[in-house]
């Protein structure tokens, strides 16, 4: 099997959107959880949480489709026709959550605000969800273009992972915000995480057990002999991050439950992979089909390996600079 | 009448109305993150509190425009793919690095440094700071590189080769990045946001200074607004008449209708100043024009003849009266720019620079001259390209995706209603920030070591009751 640039590229990408998905969904999940706050001092400590990081998280899903458009423009141009209306509505959903950052204090009307950051992140963490959902179950190409329906993205199935990204993030939120704050909000966070990590459990497995049945390939690829050996270490370091999760919990660390959630988002997400590969769009739509020409492929690489590094670097470090609990006094405004 | 409603109509409608009010928030964080760039390498040269009181000031406003900026740009990168699946599939192996590019080496930094420059001052030292703050700065203007080489490309494509499958595949990269059209536009372009910026900048000055005319704060940022006027303008005039001259050799068609000559003119063409373009008769009503000077500007010689619209075939031209007007809005504005800053440097000249109302009248209604420059410009060049996406090669109506008309529709209202509730909002609190004077006590940096004593520490000092 040839290891080309396709495959490189299809490991950045995969990593772009898995770095979006961890950075960026703490940051909705505390959308989510904003109404569930005590007080409208909670919420402000909730949202500076994350106000100095949010744009860089953000940023990450641009990559994700601007890096899509650069090295696999074929799937980029299925994939975003065949799930129109989630994108359209994800689009917009950001919006109101990302100038909610600043509105929320200029605003006479701060309730409103804070409506809008809550929907706004609740609405763009359903369609992402169904978005991937709707990808699982596979996309319809012919002669490189989209030819299913503008409502083919709509099933149980995509609901049911719409419902399973939101719940996720938001006990990312919660995770978080145990590691970031004090108090009655930490201790407030600590009681929905309980909830959120189980519901979060629950739709993972449903999901997991559901997916194998979308396409006979994922079936194969899960349960047959020899290769289930591999695949099912994916279940069992499940296991292990839910006993992390559940002891940290219990023993009120500040970050053990914040990292098993997240590795639970690695895991999960490797396991959508396992099913994927090779193919770029299921049902039919490779990684080498879609790639754009070496040349492109080349000539994006080199910045990618020169700058992601960087990107890396400084973004770890604008997270050590406002390290540590957040000061429910601090902020500019 | 509903019958010719088409996707395609409802996709371009779509395409110019999210673009055209994205294009407004970069043209002002721009200029307004090197701005404060400056203003922040003063105050530390310096010492002079008027310097971090007016970064304090202007680094809220900016704080919104980009956050404006940022929602806005999401949605850009992802409407090539829902709206024009076509072109992207076409044209992602050449514009698609180009913009990657932009995402990893400018969209990168200025989010990351985002935080530090505007929350980080007390954690990482003024060095630091300062640091950040300029990687802001180097970030919108990389930001401006890049898409503005994807542009360019677009308007003048060349080191590409066409593969079987229909792709614009890359042969040269250097060719493709600096491609013919681009140091012109990227010159005119941020050149652009500079004057956006120091008009509006001087605008908010000129309003504080006629309210109170000892102000520090609103002295300083008219004057250092005014000397960017005074420079900057006659230069952007320059840089224009480059990029037309650009223009002519690589999209003649773009400048005949910029000019408005539907007719070829073999011994010397017109300059059309003013008049009512009529494409169905294919002639200038009611022209107001003088003779041979735009073969003088466009040739540098009365007698060159010029092609017109008379040599293009129909199907490829652009719509006419559109092109024709904005171009003529966005060189008016220019000129009345000049106008503004040769009345400053008159004014600074004689030591009234701060005692001229009127001056200062006319400063507060330019304070919008250069979002609407922008825009006619970016008009211009955009509607004056058509029927192109990429030019000479690809018709906007061969780009489309696969959709269905309701669906665009859908989506097109709900992006209208959307844009002005959320856009409207944040234009209304950006005025009520610039209708506050630089040195309110509320606008001061909490945590700055000059704050006076009774000041309590409120949460949030920026909401005053005047809220």
């Amino acid at each position: 099997m040839p290891f080309d640039l396709s495959f490189i590229w299809a490991g950045l990408i995969a990593f772009a959107v898995l770095t979006y998905v961890i950075l960026d969904g703490f940051d909705l999940g505390i959308g989510i959880l904003f109404p569930f706050a005590a007080s409208d001092s909670q919420r402000d400590q909730m949202m500076n949480s994350v106000a100095p990081v949010w744009d860089g998280n953000e940023t990450w899903l641009i990559l994700g489709g601007g890096g899509l458009f650069a090295v696999f423009p074929l799937a980029y141009a299925v994939v975003m026709p065949a799930l129109y209306m989630p994108i359209i509505l994800m689009l917009l959903a950001l919006i109101f959550r990302g100038v909610s950052f600043e509105y929320r204090w200029r605003s006479t009307h701060k309730p409103l605000w804070d409506a809008a950051f809550f929907g706004g992140s609740a609405v763009a963490a359903i369609c992402q969800g169904i978005a991937l959902g709707a990808l699982v179950q596979g996309i319809e190409i012919e002669n490189r273009a989209y030819v299913g329906g503008w409502f083919d993205w709509l099933t149980p199935f995509s609901l049911t992972t719409g419902a399973a990204l939101a719940v996720g993030y938001a006990l990312l939120g919660a995770t978080w915000l145990i590691a970031k704050t004090e108090g009655s909000l930490q201790a407030r966070m600590r009681r929905y995480a309980f909830g959120l990590g189980i519901a979060t459990l629950v739709l993972i497995g449903a999901v997991s057990l559901w997916t194998p049945f979308q396409d006979a390939v994922y079936f194969e690829r899960w349960f047959s002999f020899p290769g289930s050996l591999w695949t099912m270490l994916v279940p069992a370091v499940m296991l292990l991050l839910t006993l992390s999760f559940f002891s940290g919990l219990r023993n009120h660390h500040d970050f053990q439950p914040f990292l098993s959630a997240l590795g639970m988002f690695v895991a999960s997400f490797i396991g959508i992979g396992i099913s994927f590969y090779p193919m770029m769009v299921p049902p039919a739509l490779t990684i080498e089909e879609a790639a754009a020409p070496d040349s492109s492929l080349a000539f994006t690489l080199v910045g990618a390996a020169v700058l992601v590094p960087l990107i890396l670097a400084y973004t770890a470090y604008a997270y050590w600079v406002f390290r540590g609990k957040v000061n429910p006094d601090e902020g500019y405004h | 009448m509903l019958a010719s409603v088409t996707a395609e109509l409802l996709a371009r409608i779509q395409f110019a109305f999210t673009i055209s009010f994205h294009i407004i928030f970069p043209a002002f964080s721009i200029g307004l993150a090197s701005y404060l760039a400056v203003l922040n390498a003063l105050w530390l040269r310096t010492g002079e509190r008027t310097y971090l009181t007016l970064f304090d000031y202007w680094k809220k406003i900016f704080a919104v425009a980009f956050g404006m900026g940022v929602v806005s740009g999401i949605v850009m990168s992802y409407q090539f793919g829902t709206n024009w699946a076509v072109f992207s599939d076409r044209t992602g192996p050449i514009l698609g690095p180009l913009m990657a590019y932009e995402v990893l080496s400018a969209f990168f930094l200025e989010a990351g440094f985002l935080g530090i420059m505007l929350f980080g001052r007390e954690r990482v030292g003024d060095g630091l700071h300062m640091f950040a703050t300029a990687m802001v700065a180097v970030g919108t203007l990389g930001s401006a590189f890049w898409i503005l080489s994807v542009n360019s490309w677009m308007q003048t494509p060349v080191g590409y080769a066409i593969a079987e499958n229909g792709q614009f595949v890359p042969e040269d990269w250097w060719a493709i990045v600096f491609n013919p059209s681009f140091p012109y536009r990227l010159v005119h372009m941020v050149l652009a946001a500079y004057l956006t910026t120091a008009f509006v900048v001087g605008g908010v000055g000129a309003l504080h200074l006629l309210r109170d005319r000892t102000a520090q704060e609103a002295r300083r940022m008219f004057s250092m607004a005014m000397w960017m006027a005074v420079l900057v303008t006659p230069l952007q005039i320059l840089a224009g008449d480059f990029h037309g001259l650009n223009t002519l050799e690589h999209q003649p068609v773009k400048v005949m209708a910029m000019e408005g000559h539907f007719e070829s003119h073999p011994d010397g063409a017109p300059l059309i100043l003013f008049g009512i373009p009529n494409a169905a008769e294919q002639r200038v009503d009611y022209a107001l024009e003088i003779p041979k000077l735009s073969s003088l500007i466009l040739k540098h010689d009365l007698n060159a003849p010029l092609n017109g619209l008379d040599t293009v075939p129909p199907e490829d031209h652009p719509p006419v009266g559109i092109v024709f007007w904005s171009f003529r809005i966005m060189v008016g504005l220019g000129f009345a720019m000049l106008g503004v800053g040769g009345w400053s440097l008159l004014q600074r000249l004689r030591g009234r620079l701060y005692e001229d109302g009127a001056l200062h009248r006319v400063a507060v209604a330019m304070a919008p001259a250069g979002f609407v420059a922008v825009l006619a410009g970016w008009i211009t060049t955009e509607v004056g390209r058509q029927p192109w996406t990429v030019q000479g090669l690809l018709r906007t109506a061969h780009s489309l995706s696969p959709i269905d008309t309701p669906a665009v529709a859908v989506s097109l209202i709900a992006f209208v209603v959307v844009y002005f509730l959320i856009f409207g909002a944040g234009t209304v609190y950006i005025l009520r920030m610039m209708n506050r004077p630089a040195a309110t006590p509320g606008t001061e940096l909490r945590e700055g070591p000059l704050r006076s004593a009774g000041h309590a520490p409120a949460a949030h000092p920026g909401d005053s009751p005047a809220e």
